[in-house]
């Protein structure tokens, strides 16, 4: 185990620079903030993963933000295990009939300001299984959304943009109000 | 003791069912069939329902062969199987929830993918409009002097799937865990029916994201199967080498998972950066991250450049030379050992009672892997061992992964080696007949069991059964006299698939 750290510790870092944030998702997400929430967040957020219908495909592209390349808790965001701890949403999958109501009650349980990403095309509309008579639809349907990461899965870059859109819009709130 | 072929025999022969055959029995070979799976004989690989039939796959464990029976249901009940055979049960209640095809003599009526929530009951049987008044679910009782109830999920605390566990815990002690499933319930069982072959294979490849390329995989081979569509041989050799791909993204995931699981994360970072050094090469390669969409009936959709060849030996090397310091690293650290090893065993009866596949059966004894029998191309000429394991703990279900990372390694070699050029797609034309296929796939977590009936191009009936449906049950034994801080240890070292089984 010594010679793993060792090696660890000379090697140099696998973490990728910071993607530049995407211009659509900034816009997107322009209007959902609110001066109250600038204030109070700062420059982190706590993200609340929620599997509301999902394949699980954009479970694994989530849990890669955490690897040494993507490292997402160096930019502040970390991933915590109840919605009460929680400032960001992040919500897969179509939202299917059995899993409604847990989605609304996670986002009762989380403390205002926040705000919902939803990630993945079945996100958006239900993408392939729209249509379904134990899907609702979109996560819209359910919850409001503030931004949408697009994509089957989305790459972890992509949905690291999403969040550093939201992140970035928060900050440069932050320091000009 | 009957033999399966003589059971077949005794019933109708379906025309027009590949590879394996079909026979359409009455309700006594029925009965018999059951009282054959549970006295051990044969295995129950899959058990699904469609308006008025009921059909089950059984495989002989001695011979490898694979049977269908079907039932026809005219009065819309069945005699069940899991009165007998317990892996039966949780099937016939999908089935009852699905089709309103009742199990006689089932000791477990209750809804399993039915939560009183979809606006209707029996959406692919006799539909029935109903108001959803969702009544509580009746757990099984615990009771005792200082027993207490713990209730988890739907919505874990990690970044997974959603379930229910309902726990009766004796201080720190597991008594009982019930799961309750279906959550993730999207009907893909419903969509499928009526869909073009192009849209059935893109919902096949999305049942459990993990395993998009075994199930795409499974799909495809049940199709071809049906139609009778000769692969070309760089296709054959292109879809093994996605399912080894996947196989080591997902089982280096899963080591690392089980050792952050035991709080020691250390493995995890270091197996994830392996883990992420095959997505990438799979992107470079393929397209894709998760290879999802490349395999489709006839074919693959995305030939393998030189570049995407480059990628994927680097990518294979690097676990090569690093992957052995693991190994190291994970036998070596007591602290490790002492959370893994006798921790939530299996018994070798049950995992062979389930059919259990994958790392779980392997891990208990159970030597069955799909790409060796019933064995499908390109792996009878690949060199490769399948591993397996008495012990049935956690720590044994780590090191059939372990092996089986070294298994793939070699494969992935062997394939980029030897892989023929040629066409990458035949042609599938699809004529107004009905025609069934069938297809038994090895995916990372245990065999991929698809099969479909078509006609004119589109799909009759699709059934698609997850390794998960004969793994589940095993794990509410494995925690039982377990504490229940190592339960996430447990599941973890399972690693079922919710999507999987709810589908």
């Amino acid at each position: 185990m010594r010679k793993l750290l060792f090696q660890s510790l000379f090697r140099s870092p696998l973490a990728e620079q910071p993607p530049l944030p995407e211009q659509a998702a900034v816009d997107e997400l322009a209007a959902a903030v609110q001066r109250a929430a600038r204030q109070r967040l700062g420059r982190s957020l706590s993200v609340r993963e929620i599997d509301a219908g999902s394949c699980n495909g954009c479970e694994l592209e989530i849990h890669a933000l955490s690897n040494a390349y993507y490292d997402v808790e160096r930019f502040g965001i970390r991933f915590v295990a109840s919605p009460r701890h929680a400032d960001v949403l992040m919500v897969t999958g179509p939202v299917t009939k059995n899993m409604r109501e847990a989605l609304e009650r996670t986002y009762h349980a989380t403390p205002n300001p926040k705000w919902v990403v939803a990630v993945g095309d079945c996100a958006r509309d239900g993408g392939c299984f729209a249509g379904s008579y134990a899907v609702v639809g979109g996560v819209s349907r359910v919850i409001p959304v503030d931004l949408h990461v697009p994509g089957c899965p989305p790459s972890p870059v992509k949905i690291l943009q999403g969040l550093l859109s939201l992140l970035d819009r928060v900050t440069a709130s932050d320091t000009s109000s | 003791m009957p033999s399966l072929i003589d059971l077949v025999r005794s019933g109708r022969t379906a025309e027009q069912h590949a590879p394996w055959r079909r026979a359409i029995v009455d309700a006594k070979t029925w009965n018999l069939a059951a009282s054959e799976l549970a006295s051990g004989q044969w295995s129950l690989l899959g058990l699904w329902g469609e308006q008025a039939m009921v059909h089950t796959a059984i495989l002989d464990d001695e011979t490898a062969e694979v049977a269908v029976l079907s039932l026809g249901c005219p009065d819309r009940r069945f005699p069940s199987i899991g009165q007998h055979h317990p892996p039966a049960l949780r099937p016939e209640r999908a089935i009852t929830d699905l089709f309103g095809l009742t199990a006689e003599g089932s000791p477990d009526a209750r809804s399993w993918l039915d939560h009183g929530e979809w606006g209707v009951r029996h959406p692919l049987g006799d539909p029935i409009a109903s108001a959803g008044a969702s009544t509580a679910y009746a757990f099984l009782p615990a009771e005792g002097p200082g027993l207490h109830q713990i209730a988890v999920g739907p919505v874990h605390a990690g970044i997974i799937e959603p379930g229910h566990f309902r726990f009766t815990a004796s201080g720190e002690t597991v008594v009982r865990l019930e799961q309750r499933l279906g959550y993730v319930h999207k009907g893909i069982d419903g969509l499928m029916t009526g869909a073009e072959i192009d849209r059935a294979v893109r919902l096949a490849g999305r049942v459990s994201g993990d395993s998009t390329v075994a199930y795409a995989f499974a799909f495809s081979q049940a199709v071809e199967a049906a139609l009778g569509v000769n692969v070309p041989s760089r296709a054959v050799w292109l879809r093994a080498l996605l399912a080894e791909l996947e196989r080591l993204a997902n089982h280096l995931g899963d080591i690392g998972a089980i050792c952050n699981d035991a709080s020691f994360n250390l493995m995890q970072a270091h197996c994830n950066v392996l883990r992420e050094g095959i997505l990438r090469a799979a992107d470079v390669a393929f397209g894709h991250r998760l290879m999802r969409d490349i395999i489709v009936p006839g074919g693959i959709v995305r030939d393998l450049d030189a570049n995407g060849r480059a990628a994927i030996r680097t990518a294979v090397d690097d676990i090569k030379r690093r992957f052995p310091e693991l190994i190291e690293l994970y036998d070596n650290t007591a602290s490790l050992q002492d959370r893994t090893v006798t921790t939530g065993i299996v018994p070798a009866a049950l995992a062979k009672q389930y059919a259990a596949g994958g790392y779980v059966g392997r891990a208990s004894g159970r030597a069955f892997d799909a790409r060796r029998r019933p064995g499908y191309a390109p792996y009878d000429a690949l060199r490769f061992e399948v591993p397996v394991l008495e012990d049935g703990d956690v720590n044994a279900r780590v090191w059939i992964r372990i092996r089986e990372v070294e298994q793939s390694v070699s494969l992935t070699g062997q394939i980029l080696d030897r892989l023929p050029d040629g066409p990458l797609r035949a042609p599938v034309s699809a004529d107004a007949a009905s025609r069934e296929g069938a297809a038994l796939v090895e995916g990372f977590r245990g065999d991929i069991l698809a099969w479909i009936r078509l006609s004119d191009g589109r799909v009759e009936r699709c059934y698609l059964r997850d390794p998960s449906w004969f793994q589940w049950p095993l794990l509410e034994a494995a925690i039982e006299n377990n504490i229940v801080a190592d339960f996430p240890l447990c599941n973890k070292s399972f690693n079922c698939s919710y999507s999987g089984h709810d589908l």
